[in-house]
């Protein structure tokens, strides 16, 4: 074994490999970069390359890139409040806060060296793991995976912001969301108002992207400012930010190996991890006053497990040629493509394939921290431009990615529609990272209670490991519930904790949680024509649903306005805003939607950019015309490289037109 | 290279074919794609068997096709493959340059009259019909040998991990109906592998993988005396007869495994339903297709375009798992197996609706 480790090491150690591996490296710190985008679409973009490589070069080459995405992903995290990619947007939570207190530089390299330990860390695992992990994912049933949806579920707990109602409720919202689409157990279609796009649900990266990204640029647009506002410097705390992933060292440690064991557990899928190793820290952390603020263990907890996640996902990937991801399956793919079968050989016959992908991995983290932080001061001076000239470009790329989906301008009707769910449930204090982790884990819940229930009955709560993981579950609420005298709540501000929010005028609240108790009752009403194994699930989160919205709204109802359910962060004035507010922001958005409606995604972005140039951000027309044409080339290029179409509008419908406005 | 006689034989059939065909056919009207570029479209996301077959294919069929145009693939998933599939129909110019490959994921909704499907096979033009396979298989621990021993399973209550009712394992619990298999079906795994999975974990009791799957993850389980193969699905001769899937010459076939089992052929409106999901699902799993009123010397080109990029022995030899043993219906051979892929009887449609209405309230409407 060790012969073959160091085997795959020196056979790494040419040129041609390392430059193949920097190219991976170097797109997939791009891709990263550009939010909402991610593993999937930086190995579409390698596929087509693969033909005629050899193998080593172009297994460097793909995890090249894979290592380093959650690496250079942060960068949007931290700078701009939007996730980069679905696997850092806990690092939102404090990252951002961080940043606005002018301390971008310390949150960026506590990131970057986090990352670098979880890398190698999950790069470790991988090599010893490999060998022994084929009956240890086999003791991972359906059964222990529903325990396991139960505890990421119960997250929700420390990230409900001040109001656990709220955030029990939000949660709720999310599994109602997920349940949309096909049932897992009898594949009824379940609240897909008959249109074939909902038929396989929602797309996760568009959820993400509405509930993180387009409120976000929202709120940075009616700033009318920078994002690094008075604090426009990138900081100078490098050196800080390294020691303090020095003093956190165990944390780091800690998280690498959550990510890393959950990564290797194929069917809960790596998009939780970083909430996962969120609600960690914040449960075990002593001093909690400072999460949600910018607490740069809030930081670091994500950021090491999301980097372990891969090599952690790569097992099952390898032993079993079962995907953990998205960008999981691409890579399989690549790998069939190259002539590799991947199965139980690759923990031995091929082994040194499989540690071939050890050492590039590692090596790749490597790479990718060093450039990450030579390219930071430069990205960062993003945040000093005025972000109405930003904002186009944000829309571009969280548009653009969103229709990766299914390339069609549903994804981008549907990104209109949870962006608008999005700004209220900011608005409103309603957590937004509960309803993201009851959409992500409503499939998983369901579908593998269902399937619990039928390969064991009840007697699947009686397993050693459901046991297990249900007294660990216990624990983690337990240490997240607990009080310290003189902590007014024991949990996050995440959302709904300014102290200034407190609204007196009480109807938009009421109106809100009005449209919640309706989205409720619909989810029960559509569950009623349903079979009872497709029903069940939908039902019960819809009566969950509904009470804890009651609960949420009661003390609005009876009066009590001093309560922490009173929050309307519309109350406090903005000390600049634009007229119309988020409306205005959320119409131009629409408005662009309207415009691809009409004559199709690039004549409708080139119409966005004039006009929203020239309007809202008051560009010169010089200014104007050649920021558009940036645009253009780089959503031309980009496309070009997907060999993308994109999303038609009636203009398409009725005639034949040359690309890029087919 | 598990038959390295079968597959010189195999390459040198479709060469000899394709040289035949080269001399027996006069230029027709000149088409060139020079500096042009081919979409495939593929109904499913990156990283799908689709996909790979695809882009497997994609470089060599640009080398055959004259004037080598550039070939891409694209990418047009959702909807389990009917979105992608409507939007060719209704997009594609029949110029050449969009081809579509499906699945039998996508032939499976337009053979059970989805009303959500808009596209009509019998109007496309096809000019490639790839075909797979797959090996049905229980534990070691049942006791039973093989197929003629499945009788002692009388009163036994089996466990499958499915995908769906609708889904390509519609063919296994087609397949299980006919034999009268007491089967329970369990729902929601998202691929083959949580089969399998399940089945290494104890909890399914009767599995199937795909040629590619079945040779590297459960072969080891049978050497270790862990699983035992029953039957593999097969493949169709050009009468349309099942015979022994070429990956597995030992294996019987499903019809083999039925004789064996009960001493007769197989029979029947069920029957008859399991011949149209199996053919559509296995034997002419992966149709190409041009768009429908392609001029017929562009659909000449790409059927010659086909049969020679099969008969590349640079394809033969990189070909591997992705196409496995099967004999690639090229030319003449496309027009019978595409019709298998894409035909079901009537009276054999509507059994097949009332036993997914009755047995797993699926609904199609």
């Amino acid at each position: 074994m060790f012969d073959t480790l160091m085997g795959a090491f020196v056979g790494l150690l040419t040129l041609q490999h390392l430059g193949f591996m920097g190219l991976g490296v170097v797109l997939g710190l791009m891709v990263g970069i550009l939010p909402g985008l991610g593993g999937i679409v930086g190995l579409s973009l390698l596929l087509p390359f693969l033909y005629g490589m050899d193998q080593t070069s172009a297994l460097a080459m793909l995890i090249g890139l894979v290592a380093v995405i959650p690496t250079s992903d942060t960068f949007a995290s931290i700078l701009m409040g939007i996730p980069g990619s679905t696997a850092s947007q806990a690092t939102v939570l404090d990252g951002f806060p961080l940043s606005k207190k002018g301390q971008a530089a310390r949150a960026l390299s506590a990131a970057f060296s986090a990352s670098l330990i979880g890398g190698l860390f999950g790069a470790m695992i991988l090599t010893g793991f490999v060998v022994i992990a084929r009956p240890l994912i086999l003791s991972f049933s359906s059964a222990e995976l529903f325990m396991l949806s139960i505890f990421g579920l119960s997250m929700v707990g420390v990230l409900s912001g001040s109001n656990l109602a709220k955030g029990v409720a939000a949660a709720a919202l999310g599994l109602a969301f997920g349940t949309v689409g096909a049932a897992p157990a009898t594949g009824e279609y379940r609240m897909d108002f008959g249109w074939l796009y909902l038929m396989s649900g929602v797309p996760l990266v568009i959820v993400a992207l509405g509930l993180f990204a387009v409120p976000e640029i929202v709120d940075l647009l009616r700033g009318q400012s920078t994002i690094a506002g008075k604090a426009s410097k990138l900081g100078k705390g490098w050196i800080d930010g390294i020691k303090d992933t020095w003093t956190y060292k165990w944390l780091a440690l800690r998280c690498s190996g959550l990510g890393a064991v959950i990564g290797a557990i194929p069917g809960l899928g790596g998009s939780v991890v970083d909430w996962i190793a969120y609600g960690h820290v914040v449960q075990t952390s002593k001093d909690r006053s400072q999460f949600g603020k910018g607490d740069i263990r809030g930081v670091i907890a994500p950021e090491s497990a999301n980097n372990a996640k891969e090599g952690g996902g790569l097992v099952p990937t390898l032993l079993f040629g079962i995907p953990g991801s998205g960008s999981m399956a691409v890579f399989l793919a690549g790998l069939i493509l190259l002539g590799i079968q991947p199965g139980p050989a690759m923990a031995d016959r091929n082994l040194d394939i499989t540690y071939t992908i050890v050492w590039s991995l590692a090596i790749a983290n490597v790479m990718g921290t060093v450039l990450c932080i030579f390219a930071a001061p430069g990205i960062a001076r993003l945040t000093t431009i005025r972000y109405a000239l930003i904002a186009p470009f944000m829309i571009m790329v969280i548009s653009f990615a969103a229709f990766q989906a299914t390339r069609s301008l549903y994804d981008l009707i549907a990104l209109l529609v949870i962006g608008v769910i999005g700004v209220l449930l900011k608005r409103f204090g309603w957590p937004r990272p509960a309803f993201l982790i009851g959409f992500v884990l409503a499939t998983q819940a369901e579908r593998y209670l269902y399937q619990a229930f039928q390969f064991y009955d009840w007697a699947f709560l009686t397993r050693p490991m459901v046991l297990a993981i249900m007294a660990i579950t216990v624990v983690s609420v337990w240490l997240g519930a607990r009080k310290k005298p003189g902590e007014s709540a024991a949990s996050v501000a995440t959302e709904g904790a300014s102290e200034k929010a407190t609204a007196a005028q009480i109807w938009p609240q009421l109106v809100f949680g009005a449209l919640v108790l309706a989205a409720f009752g619909f989810t029960f009403y559509e569950s009623y024509s349903l079979s009872q194994l497709g029903g069940i699930f939908p039902t019960t989160v819809a009566i969950i649903g509904l009470v804890a919205t009651v609960v949420a709204l009661a003390p609005l109802v009876l009066g009590k306005l001093d309560s922490s359910a009173n929050f309307d962060a519309e109350t406090a004035r903005r000390e600049s805003d634009i007229r119309g507010g988020a409306w205005a922001m959320l119409g131009w958005l629409a408005a662009f939607v309207g415009a691809v409606a009409l004559v199709g995604f690039f004549a409708g972005l080139m119409i966005f950019f004039l006009v929203f140039l020239r309007v809202v951000a008051k560009a010169s027309w010089v200014r104007t015309i050649i920021l558009t044409i940036a645009a253009a080339i780089f959503i031309l290029a980009l496309a070009r490289a997907l060999n993308l179409v994109m999303p038609a509008g009636l203009l398409q419908a009725h005639f034949n037109l040359p690309w890029p406005f087919r | 290279m598990k038959n390295p006689l079968r597959f010189a034989r195999s390459a040198s059939v479709a060469l000899v074919a394709s040289v035949t065909l080269a001399f027996a056919m006069p230029a027709q009207a000149q088409v060139d794609f020079s500096g042009q570029t081919v979409e495939w479209w593929i109904p499913f996301s990156e990283g799908g068997g689709s996909d790979v077959w695809a882009r497997f294919y994609a470089p060599y069929l640009s080398e055959s096709l004259p004037g080598n145009p550039n070939v891409i693939i694209r990418n047009v998933p959702g909807g389990g493959s009917i979105t992608g599939t409507n939007e060719f129909v209704a997009r594609a110019a029949p110029d050449g340059l969009s081809i579509i490959g499906t699945s039998g994921s996508t032939q499976f909704p337009y053979l059970l009259g989805d009303s959500r499907v808009r596209y009509e096979y019998a109007d496309l033009e096809p000019v490639l019909v790839s075909p797979t396979g797959g090996v049905v298989y229980i534990p070691a621990s049942l006791g039973v040998a093989d197929a003629s021993e499945l009788g002692k399973l009388e009163g036994t209550q089996l466990v499958y991990a499915s995908q769906g009712a609708t889904s390509l394992d519609l063919v296994p619990m087609l397949a299980f109906e006919v034999l009268g298999l007491d089967v329970r079906h369990v729902f929601g795994m998202t691929g083959r592998g949580d089969g399998r999975l399940a089945f290494e974990r104890g909890e399914a009791t009767i599995d199937y993988q795909t040629s590619s799957a079945y040779l590297t993850n459960v072969v080891p389980l049978v050497e270790a005396g862990e699983a035992v193969p029953l039957f593999s699905y097969g493949v169709l001769d050009s009468l349309g007869n099942v015979q022994r899937d070429p990956t597995f010459p030992d294996i019987p076939h499903f019809v083999e495994a039925y004789e064996m089992m009960h001493g007769e052929a197989p029979s029947g409106v069920a029957f008859d339903a399991y011949m149209a999901f199996f053919g559509s699902g296995f034997a002419a799993q992966k149709p190409v297709m041009l768009p429908k009123g392609t001029p017929p010397e562009i659909v000449e080109t790409y059927r010659r375009a086909f049969a020679d990029a099969v008969a590349n022995p640079d394809l033969q030899a990189a070909k591997g798992d992705i196409l496995g043993e099967y004999d690639q219906a090229v030319y003449d051979d496309v027009a019978g197996l595409y019709e298998v892929a894409t035909t079901i009887d009537p009276e054999a449609r509507e059994w097949v609706r009332n036993y997914l209405s009755e047995n797993h309230n699926v609904t199609l409407d």
